[in-house]
Order: C-alpha cells, then structure tokens, then sequence
C-alpha cells in the first residue's frame, strides 16, 4: 500500500488530500499511469504533467524516482512559497 | 539553526531582536521578510497559504543547512506561516547572521531564492470574484541557476 498525498488544485480536482493505493509500480512515472485509471478526476488533474511535482517520503524528486519501499508520494503543482 | 512553521501572526521586530540577542559576536545580521501584497485592485479579501506538514520542516531545513556549508554564518532563522492571511500581514522571514556582512547578505539572498520554488507551500488569492492558486513564474525557477 502506497499513501498518495495531493496538495494545492491537485487536491481539489481529485476531491481528496490523501488516498491509499495498491500499487504495482516501480517509478514515480508508472505509479501516476495507475493513478489515472481510478477515475476521470484523476485522470484530468494528471493530464499535464509540466505542471505537477512529486515527493517521495517527503523528498523532491525527480518522474523517473524509483519508488522501491516508499510508503507516501505526494503530488502537486509547483511551489509558491516566501 | 532554527525553523519555524506556524500560523500566527508574529512581531517580525521582536523576532529580529531575539535572533540578534542569540548571535552575540556576529557582526552582521541580515533579515528579509515577506509581506501579502494587495493584488493590483486592491480587493484581495485573504490569501491561504497551504504546506506539507512534515515535508515542509525538513525542506527547510535542507536548505539552511545548505547555506550554513557554503558561508561562514554564525546562525540561520526561517519563519513561515501558513493559513489564512490578509494584505500587509506578514508571511515569512529569513534571518542570517555572520562575522562579516557580505556572507549574510548572500546567505539570506540563497535562502529566499531556495525558499520560493523548493520548500512545499503554495498561495491561492481570494477576493469577492474569484479564488485562485499563484502559479510560479519561470524567473523564480531561473533564480536557482546563479546558486
């Protein structure tokens, strides 16, 4: 079980800031493939990925990341912060 | 070193005059802070300002650290909140302190170029019309390559 985290309009176009899912996927890359398919939200807050950034156990990485034992990616639009 | 991520409103004065108490030697102490500008109406009702509770700290951290091995700093501050803020509240502030002025100036300036597009908050604009998240600009993402 992977903990899915989604923040800022990616959290409100899917509806939820967290879900679980079981995943089989060995990248950051294949497990947003799997994301897409749960629904048609999902599958249009995903439809640009330029626009999205993702962390695995709270690291910035990269779509190519190896998700190996991670236990929570998170997903979301680029920061904003200061 | 010390991070700070909180909603309240906090004295960016008395925030100051504690860390410069605490660097005592330092010689130089260097502070930004960041205000909620009003938007070019003048009709901005709040900004929220969301974070990733966790992944937050530890960004920051990251990049304290960060700048704490390229200069010679005495001691490094970052406050930054998160919530509900209206226009002319404060948002964050970095504090530096070092022997000599020119570390400070560059560490400050590193840690909001650092601060803007890797640490996880994200701003959204409301006003009586409209409610929209800040997208990032493209010079914010340039800013880094100087580093």
């Amino acid at each position: 079980m992977v903990e899915l985290r989604y923040f800022a309009w990616l959290r409100e176009r899917i509806g939820t800031g967290h879900e679980q899912i079981e995943s089989r996927a060995a990248t950051v890359a294949e497990l947003i493939e799997e994301i897409k398919t749960l629904s048609e939200a999902h599958d249009f807050a995903f439809s640009d990925l330029t626009s999205i950034r993702a962390a695995v156990d709270q690291e910035l990485v990269e779509f190519d990341a190896p998700l190996s034992d991670a236990r929570e990616v998170a997903f979301f639009p680029p920061m904003t912060g200061g | 070193m010390e991070i700070r991520v909180q909603s309240e409103l906090f004295d960016m004065g008395a925030e100051l005059n504690r860390f410069a108490a605490r660097c005592d030697g330092a010689g130089a102490v260097v502070s930004f802070s960041g205000i909620v500008r009003d938007l070019a109406q003048g009709d901005l009702d709040a900004m929220l300002i969301e974070h990733y509770p966790g992944m937050t700290e530890k960004a920051l951290g990251k990049i304290a650290q960060e700048a704490a091995e390229r200069w010679s700093l005495a001691d490094v501050f970052i406050l930054h909140r998160f919530g509900e803020l209206r226009a002319g509240d404060p948002i964050m502030m970095v504090c530096t302190a070092a022997r000599h002025r020119a570390d400070a100036f560059a560490a400050a300036e590193f840690l909001m170029d650092f601060l803007k597009s890797r640490a996880p908050f994200w701003k959204k604009e409301i006003t009586g019309q409209s409610a929209d998240w800040v997208e990032a600009k493209a010079e914010d993402e340039e800013a880094l390559r100087r580093w």
